[in-house]
């Protein structure tokens, strides 16, 4: 069996288009504002959930047929706080730097609305393997709007790309100043807002009917 | 498989609460040794970073032992050293002493191109969080040499940025001491002013985190008032 058929494919490819976390089903919104005001933490915050929502989704699949339907969120939830725990002692122990950078954001991806979403709906249904895909899928996708807006807030709003500064102090001179509204919380909505209107213009197949 | 069964339920639960309380303080023992050597590599850099060395994870533990030359417990009242404190090693008492927690109040000595420097930890409170540095005075006990800062979860970008070293920076000349009086060194919106004492610009959008590194200076380096006057009236 090939690892990857037309099915798993789409399982994978699909939440970083047309059926992305945050731009089509609008989830995880809360996160995408509190990380994105620079773009390291977003990378981070992106790599962290997708490697938790891919090992929460496999697991969650293996023990799918054992799980008893009525406590099926705690288990869940229990699941998902343990590997976060996990990563964090992890970081902790090797990568002490990038742990200090994440501190409370990795306590906060229990609480990401997207983890919960695709183990309801995915991960109890399917097998261990397309589950473990449609984590990656579903992580990646948050990311790279998380990374996206990221980039624009701290271009923006600071003048800076991963605190190296970019833009050129000739500009300054001239009067240019940097924006600090980006650096606050209405403008991560403000610049998702952005995105979902580029990608609903390129996918016209998107658009709501209006009636 | 019955699985709607409520004996099997609780079972369940009680049998995948304790498989991951058990993974969980194994993970947490096989990796706490490493976690405090971490810590400690950290506490060493922040130490150092008031010193304006800016040491990597692997060099830290070297130089630190280097520059480090005493450290020591204060008492408050008197500003006196306290007896059998002193030690430069990281497990003496004016290292393991929780400074948060207001367990011991230490200083520690650094030697730096033959003058002495004194440093001292800072503890305080910043909008989300706890906020912490380390102030490096040079001999005279007054002219601030350098400062480091940290906090736990302050916004980035915003009062986060006390960390950088446009803001570090500011501090470095300034003076805790105005004709022999404490008055610690104020933290000011942009274009403000202070008369009678030393002050730096705040971060603007950060200004409760700034207002907490003002008010930290003053309460706990003010702390250690009656050290440094014993320090300045020993020239």
């Amino acid at each position: 069996m090939a690892l990857l058929n037309s099915k798993t494919k789409a399982v994978l490819m699909g939440p970083l288009n047309k059926n992305n976390p945050v731009i089509i089903q609008v989830l995880g919104i809360c996160s995408a504002l509190a990380v994105t005001s620079k773009l390291e933490p977003s990378l981070v915050m992106a790599i962290a959930v997708t490697v938790v929502a891919a090992f929460a989704n496999a697991i969650i699949s293996m023990l799918r047929n054992t799980i008893p339907n009525r406590i099926r969120i705690i288990v869940q939830l229990v699941v998902v706080a343990a590997l976060v725990t996990i990563v964090s002692e992890i970081l902790k122990a090797y990568v002490y730097d990038v742990n200090k950078q994440l501190s409370v954001f990795v306590g906060l991806i229990v609480t990401n609305c997207i983890l919960m979403g695709r183990l309801e709906a995915f991960a109890l249904g399917n097998g261990p393997w397309p589950s473990f895909l449609d984590g990656v899928g579903n992580g990646l996708g948050y990311g790279w709007i998380l990374i996206v807006v990221g980039f624009f807030r701290e271009l923006l709003g600071s003048g800076t790309l991963l605190d190296f500064p970019v833009i050129p102090q000739a500009l300054y001179d001239i009067g240019y100043e940097n924006n600090g509204l980006m650096i606050l919380p209405p403008m991560a909505l403000i610049v998702v807002a952005g995105i979902i209107w580029v990608h609903r213009h390129l996918n016209k197949d998107l658009q709501e009917e209006s009636n | 498989m019955k699985t709607e069964n409520s004996t099997y339920t609780i079972v369940y639960a009680i049998v995948m609460v304790l498989l991951v309380a058990l993974g969980l303080s194994f993970t947490h023992q096989a990796l706490s040794d490493k976690q405090k050597k971490n810590i400690e590599i950290d506490k060493m850099q922040q130490i150092l970073r008031s010193l304006k060395i800016e040491a990597s994870t692997d060099e830290a533990e070297d130089i630190f032992k280097d520059l480090i030359s005493d450290a020591y417990l204060v008492d408050l009242k008197s500003g006196a050293k306290k007896e059998s404190s002193a030690g430069t090693l990281p497990t003496d008492s004016a290292f393991v002493v929780n400074v948060a927690d207001r367990e011991g109040f230490p200083v520690y000595e650094a030697q730096i191109d033959g003058d002495k420097k004194y440093i001292i930890p800072m503890n305080g409170k910043g909008l989300w969080g706890p906020i912490w540095g380390y102030l490096a005075l040079d001999s005279d006990a007054s002219t601030i040499y350098g400062v480091d800062f940290g906090h736990e979860s302050e916004t980035p970008g915003l009062g986060a940025e006390i960390t950088h070293d446009f803001f570090r920076k500011q501090f470095e000349g300034k003076n805790l001491f105005k004709n022999d009086e404490f008055k610690s060194i104020a933290v000011v919106k942009k274009g403000k002013s202070v008369a009678d004492k030393d002050y730096v610009d705040g971060i603007s959008g950060g200004t409760i985190t700034s207002q907490g590194v003002g008010a930290m200076l003053y309460d706990n380096v003010g702390e250690y008032k009656k050290f440094l006057e014993n320090v300045r009236s020993s020239k």
